[in-house]
């Protein structure tokens, strides 16, 4: 079996763990959902109890677990994660739709910014350890440990609020332009995302610059470096060619599994800048105890970084010659 | 005590600058309470103590309900470094438990138990803290440090796993087993002593994490918000749009010291990691012969003998890593 489909199957795997716990969590954790809700919203008649019961799918009556469960990875398959509680009546999925792409567009292309500039500066670093970019690296680390959310802030006070050169947070300006297909509004959003973006790329270069540097360091000792080197090669080509593209491997390995943990504190970020995608819509959900909201986000943001993983595979099999030769045999 | 200052001179300067910052911050930690100048949580309602900058009464300025600063930095200093202590300590211990057991096991159950590992590393957990402690009502730290170490042992324990399988297979160990040592006596003085920098360079890692996770979830609202710590003061400085009104003092500090605490923790690691590596360790002593750079010679790298049964080698070929051996067909692999 090709090692991507080995890979699928893993992935499967992982989701199935993922949407079994989203089912557990509801129903064995302790403290009442139901009562939280009914806490909430004190107009609520009593009543009304079997009714949220229903719709969270932890009443009593609902049948076995089992059937409870079948019903429930029958809902998932079809996108139906109920009706949201806050935005009543807006089906869960439909407030996901809305919120996605900008999510995926921002912190998808903030995070590949930031790992192919983390990546060409730890192989600089890692090729002349000890160079002034080696040395800066403590100062980045600093960076790194900034929370996501904070340096958002910081730099939205300084560059937005204070100096006027990029718009004050939200997604697009809803005066100027309308949502929709057109240029305006393109160029609008595009402005509006410079600013989140440089706070992912500030704050997780230097994690990528950092595992780069030391992959490659150990690479740069292999005597077939060496050897390339006595031959004479020009060290463009040799840095290149022959030792980055073997110190990349570990990198992508390392890139899928940092994911979920970049892709989270990004999404805290987005709460800063008031950004229209999933990490907004999550905190309105924390806040108002929106717990069908909260899963459905749990369950997309499991599921890209699932994928976002895959695609790793993808790249690591186009690179890794290793896997062909395995497969060809 | 002497190992102990003979350590401490090899570390690298990094490692020596991360640890002076970290334990200057664990100083503030135990000291600092009992010499907070108010009560943090004190509310001077008069109009003018409220959102005051820096003065001689109020060395890092007021709150806008003119609670002291500075104590609740000195307070929140106290609560962010021990919960993440804790999570540190409990995530390491499941991460050793583990790994040791996956390696020691082998077969099936280290291929089953890796799978599980692989499948929580790859799970993004902050969404997950989020989905579980929304769940909570009520939030207390001990419901954050248990759910924060139950997500937090996956890495140390695959990393701890391929350490304990290419020790499992030195001499001594065999030495060991040949004498009729029992295993559990194996693997408390043979094995886990052989790999302490790991370890340790684990639970730095896992109490960074604790850092970064409890002071997001913190700063989402997921936390105990009448405690004072240095998410939640974030969280207080964020809701009352502390930057906003220009509060400054208010809402830098926090962040300040969550990033330096941050910082020494990583500069920490490094350190142990160059230790251990020994080819990050020389790169400063790598000489130069003829403009060509001349390293130090590898230690000779011990390969962990792998016997896989056929179930074990099926599940073993769903991993990433099963790409980077030579051969994977059930029996022996080198």
């Amino acid at each position: 079996m090709p090692f991507i489909l080995r890979r699928l199957g893993f992935y499967v795997v992982a989701a199935w763990v993922a949407l079994t716990l989203n089912f557990f969590i509801p129903r064995f954790m302790p403290g009442n959902a139901v009562e939280a809700i009914m806490g909430k919203f004190p107009s609520l008649q009593p009543s009304a109890e079997k009714a949220i019961e229903a719709m969270l799918g932890t009443g009593r009556n609902q049948g076995s677990l089992l059937s409870q469960y079948g019903r429930y990875l029958t809902d998932v398959a079809h996108f139906n994660f109920g009706t949201d509680l806050t935005n009543y009546p807006a089906s869960v999925s439909s407030l996901l739709t809305q919120t996605i792409p900008w999510t995926l567009i921002l912190v998808g292309t903030a995070t590949v910014i930031a790992f192919f500039l983390g990546t060409a500066l730890g192989i600089l670093a890692g090729w002349r350890s000890g160079g002034w970019l080696d040395r800066s690296l403590p100062g980045l680390m600093f960076l790194q440990a900034i929370p996501y959310f904070f340096l958002a802030l910081v730099l939205l006070d300084i560059l937005a609020v204070k100096a006027h050169v990029f718009p004050q947070g939200q997604g697009f300006d809803g005066q100027l332009v309308s949502p929709g297909w057109n240029m305006p509004f393109i160029l609008n959003a595009v402005q509006h995302s410079v600013l989140p973006a440089i706070t992912i790329v500030l704050t997780s270069v230097a994690g990528w610059m950092l595992q780069m540097r030391n992959v490659m360091i150990t690479t740069v000792g292999e005597d077939y470096v060496l050897a390339a080197q006595a031959k004479g090669l020009k060290d463009r080509r040799v840095i290149f060619t022959y030792a980055a593209r073997n110190a990349l491997l570990p990198q992508l390995q390392g890139f899928g599994l940092a994911l979920g943990f970049v892709v989270s504190g990004a999404l805290v970020m987005e709460i800063v800048f008031s950004y229209p995608g999933v990490g907004l819509l999550l905190l309105n959900a924390v806040q108002s105890d929106d717990f069908p909201l909260m899963q459905a986000i749990f369950l997309f943001i499991t599921f890209a970084v699932l994928i976002a993983n895959l695609v790793v595979d993808m790249v690591i099999v186009a690179f890794d010659p290793r896997v062909r030769a395995k497969e060809a045999r | 005590m002497r190992s102990v200052a003979h350590t401490w001179r090899r570390l690298p300067l990094k490692a020596k600058i991360g640890a002076g910052l970290l334990g200057l911050f664990i100083l503030v930690a135990i000291i600092g309470p009992s010499f907070t100048p108010y009560d943090p949580s004190f509310q001077n309602t008069s109009a003018s103590a409220a959102l005051r900058g820096p003065s001689g009464q109020h060395l890092l300025g007021t709150t806008q309900n003119g609670q002291d600063v500075l104590s609740q930095l000195l307070v929140g200093i106290r609560m962010t470094l021990i919960l993440a202590a804790e999570v540190g300590v409990i995530a390491t211990v499941l991460s050793v438990l583990v790994g040791v057991t996956s390696a020691y096991l082998g077969g099936i159950w280290d291929e089953i138990l890796s799978l599980l590992s692989n499948v929580f590393l790859v799970i993004p957990s902050l969404p997950l803290l989020i989905l579980l402690l929304g769940y909570l009502q009520q939030r207390g730290d001990t419901a954050t440090i248990i759910v924060l170490s139950v997500l937090g042992w996956p890495w140390g324990a695959r990393v701890i796993r391929a350490q304990t399988l290419t020790i499992r297979n030195r001499d001594f160990v065999a030495a060991a087993r040949e004498t009729g040592e029992q295993t559990w006596r194996i693997i408390l003085f043979d094995i886990i002593p052989n790999q302490v920098s790991l370890i340790a360079a684990n639970f730095v890692n896992t109490v960074l994490y604790a850092i970064s996770a409890s002071v997001a979830l913190a700063f989402v609202g997921l936390a105990d918000l009448n405690s004072w710590s240095l998410g939640t003061m974030l969280f207080w400085a964020q809701s009352a749009q502390a930057l906003t009104l220009g509060a400054w003092w208010w809402f830098l500090p926090p962040g300040i010291a969550v990033a330096l605490i941050g910082t020494s923790l990583v500069l920490l690691n490094t350190g142990i990691d160059e230790l251990g590596n020994p080819r990050l360790r020389d790169a400063r002593f790598a000489t130069k012969v003829a403009g060509r750079r001349v390293w130090p010679t590898d230690p000779t790298p011990v390969l962990a003998d792998l016997t896989r049964g056929k179930a074990a080698s099926f599940l073993h070929s769903f991993s990433r890593e099963s790409v980077l051996e030579e051969t994977t067909t059930g029996g022996k692999t080198r």
